[in-house]
């Protein structure tokens, strides 16, 4: 068992729902990235996504394109996020799932970047551009060095294609909770819990839910429906509004621990323990 | 398995092609593929294909014996398959009149392209006014301003064109806005594709509506030289006019040459010859050829041509580069200028700036070539879009030359 699937199974036993925040790895500098791991992983993380910067990313919305591009004009690459987590590593033992587009993994080279980031310490991959019917080279890869490969399913996905999603995807199911791209959103979309409860009845695998979650009530209700909660622009949302201020980590903690908190009152065997 | 029977199920030409995509439209793309197998062999739906390029269209284009161009060059007979005489003057509507079909059986309401010269958003609220479907355009925002002609032809045909200020805000960007659109609105939006490129289908769907090129070139080839053509020269932006007329000479012994933007030339950074610089790598959706840095980042494309600056590349392109059956070259923007006038002066056609990059590189191998041998050029558009950039280049650099002459 990996660092993922223990880290849902303590969950489990727990009665606990996952935090999975994302971040924008060298948004605006790799450092600042390094610190945000470790707050999140103070304020009641349990699992930390880092975003892949990437030129062109289709599956996602206005915020995340921004971080995208702070961290390229940065100079962010991915050689460069992996020796970040090889540092993070240092000090934490927070299962990290790098969210990626495939290109800069070929540009890399497979079988090389995933033996660079297993040594690193990243446990996962997740890649939005990339379902089970190409996902063969990578996933060959992963389970040579030991990665999870965490594939997704949409509101649009059959019943045989989520079916094809699960015999693929390792550590949890990526449920993309809407039609459409990465963005906070006012609430949840209809017919999540339909959606939600479709997924679970074809699979036995933890579910994330993601996209489009921004406020702790949200968190609450999408804690009742999946088994890990993921949210990336809201976060980045606050990052912005706290750019270049001493308070940006400090905002940022606050907002994560609620959502931690939104999250917990609707899950009440955790309060307990 | 032969180049004329790929794709293979998966839509993959070798190790390219494929569906690169989001899990929210693979559901959408299998019933794209459904529907278009289905079509494949409906006569009904055949029928109503050819209707719609014959009455509406235009349809056959004339093959023409470019003769004064062929004097003037001195060397191969050279003839022009006319795509610019087409309605809405380019090649573009053959394939936005198969896929506004292939909506129509879908009973989706609203359909959404991208583009960049303009021609491809024009050719798609053509055939939305002509069904009555929605329509929305998107278009980098600084190619609406390059080509604010053809936004007021799309808005007056009833689209709504969608300016795009990401990234570099051309074609790539404008591209990258329609995907997430119809990621949001698949349910009741078709994306109208404009070239060979993007997942399975629609580098094979587009490749097949746009091969009428190529069927009507090889039958009036053959009725006026009694022969095949010795070689076949068309542009190369993301490839569809090119594919549309390689495809049904692939069995043919005839030499295939895409033309390629090479913008300032190939030792800058300024051009986009995505086939001959590039590197395999995943954009919009497929295994490609790709203009990318070390990092796996895409990099801004440059060409005079609004319609070759793309930093990517049909799949089925990249197969026949790789196999050795097409050939791939580039032409620079001064040279594609030049070809520009060439073809106006000699025989009164302007051509799109795109394909003056067949013209141009046909002004180089002609002369070389038997008087006896036969090139068949794909003039994928005309060239009233561009008149008025051109006009302002050749004034910069007659003055850039009077300039240089005073100082002799």
């Amino acid at each position: 068992m990996n660092r993922i699937e223990e880290t849902f199974a303590s969950l489990k036993s727990a009665g606990r729902k996952a935090l999975i925040p994302y971040v924008m790895a060298g948004d605006p500098d790799l450092d600042t990235t390094a610190a945000l791991v470790a707050e999140l992983d103070r304020r009641g993380a349990d699992l930390v996504e880092l975003g892949v910067p990437f030129s062109d990313p289709i599956a996602d919305g206005p915020t995340i394109q921004r971080a995208a591009l702070r961290a390229l004009n940065g100079g962010t690459t991915l050689r460069s996020i992996i020796e970040t987590v090889a540092s993070i590593r240092e000090h934490t033992g927070i299962p990290v799932v790098l969210m990626t587009y495939y290109n800069p993994v070929l540009a890399y080279g497979i079988g090389d970047f995933c033996r660079d980031a297993a040594r690193a310490g990243v446990d996962g991959l997740i890649v939005p551009d990339l379902p089970p019917e190409e996902g063969a080279d990578l996933s060959d890869a992963c389970l040579k060095h030991g990665l999870t490969v965490v594939f997704l399913v949409a509101p649009t996905s059959t019943s045989a294609r989520i079916d094809l999603v699960n015999r693929h995807t390792t550590g949890f199911v990526y449920c993309v909770s809407l039609m459409g791209v990465t963005g906070a959103r006012g609430e949840l979309a209809d017919g999540v819990d339909v959606f939600m409860a479709q997924v679970r009845s074809r699979t036995d695998r933890p579910l994330g839910l993601g996209f489009g979650i921004s406020s702790p009530e949200q968190a609450g209700e999408a804690a009742r429906l999946a088994d890990g909660v993921i949210v990336g622009s809201a976060i980045i949302n606050v990052m912005e509004a706290h750019a270049g201020e001493p308070d940006m980590l400090r905002s940022v903690g606050e907002y994560v621990a609620s959502l931690r908190a939104g999250m917990d009152r609707e899950t009440p065997v955790a309060v307990q323990g | 398995m032969t180049a004329t029977t790929l794709p293979d199920q998966r839509g993959h030409f070798g190790i390219f092609g494929g569906r690169y995509v989001p899990e929210t439209l693979m559901t959408a793309l299998d019933e794209l593929l459904e529907v278009y197998e289905t079509a494949k062999t409906d006569p009904e739906f055949e029928e109503e294909f050819r209707y719609y390029l014959r009455d509406y269209v235009g349809r056959p284009s004339p093959l023409y014996y470019a003769e004064r161009l062929t004097q003037t060059l001195g060397g191969a007979r050279i003839y022009l398959k006319r795509e610019d005489l087409n309605h809405t003057g380019a090649h573009k509507i053959n394939n936005t009149i198969g896929q506004i079909l292939l909506t129509r059986r879908m009973k989706k309401p609203r359909v959404i392209a991208e583009t960049g010269a303009g021609q491809h958003g024009v050719a798609t609220a053509t055939v939305a006014a002509r069904f009555g479907l929605e329509c929305d355009v998107y278009m980098g925002s600084e190619d609406m301003e390059r080509q604010a002609l053809n936004v007021f032809r799309m808005r007056l045909m009833g689209s709504r064109v969608i300016a795009v200020d990401a990234g570099s805000r051309t074609l790539k960007d404008a591209l990258n806005e329609a995907l997430r659109d119809w990621a949001t609105n698949v349910r009741h939006t078709h994306y109208i594709i404009g070239s060979v490129a993007g997942p399975h289908p629609f580098p094979m769907l587009v490749r097949d509506f746009q091969s009428v090129i190529g069927r009507e070139a090889r039958e009036q080839v053959l009725e006026k030289e009694g022969r095949l053509p010795d070689v076949l020269v068309a542009c190369v932006g993301g490839g569809s006019n090119a594919i549309g007329l390689f495809h049904p000479f692939l069995d043919d012994g005839v030499r295939l040459v895409g033309v390629e933007g090479a913008g300032h030339g190939l030792d800058t950074d300024m051009h986009a010859a995505t086939l001959g610089l590039g590197t395999p790598g995943v954009l919009h959706g497929a295994m490609s050829y790709t203009g990318q840095d070390a990092n796996g980042q895409i990099q801004v494309a440059h060409s005079i041509s609004a319609g070759l600056d793309y930093p990517g590349v049909g799949p089925e392109h990249s197969y026949l580069k790789d196999s050795g059956r097409a050939e791939y070259v580039s032409v620079t923007d001064d040279e594609a200028l030049d070809a520009f006038e060439l073809l106006s002066r000699v025989e009164g056609i302007i051509p799109a700036l795109e394909s003056a990059h067949a013209i141009a590189h046909i002004a180089r191998i002609a002369p070389e070539m038997d008087r006896e041998e036969v090139i068949v050029a794909g003039l994928s558009g005309r060239g009233d879009k561009d008149v008025e950039q051109v006009d302002g280049l050749l004034a910069r650099n007659s003055e850039r030359g009077e300039r240089a002459g005073g100082a002799e």
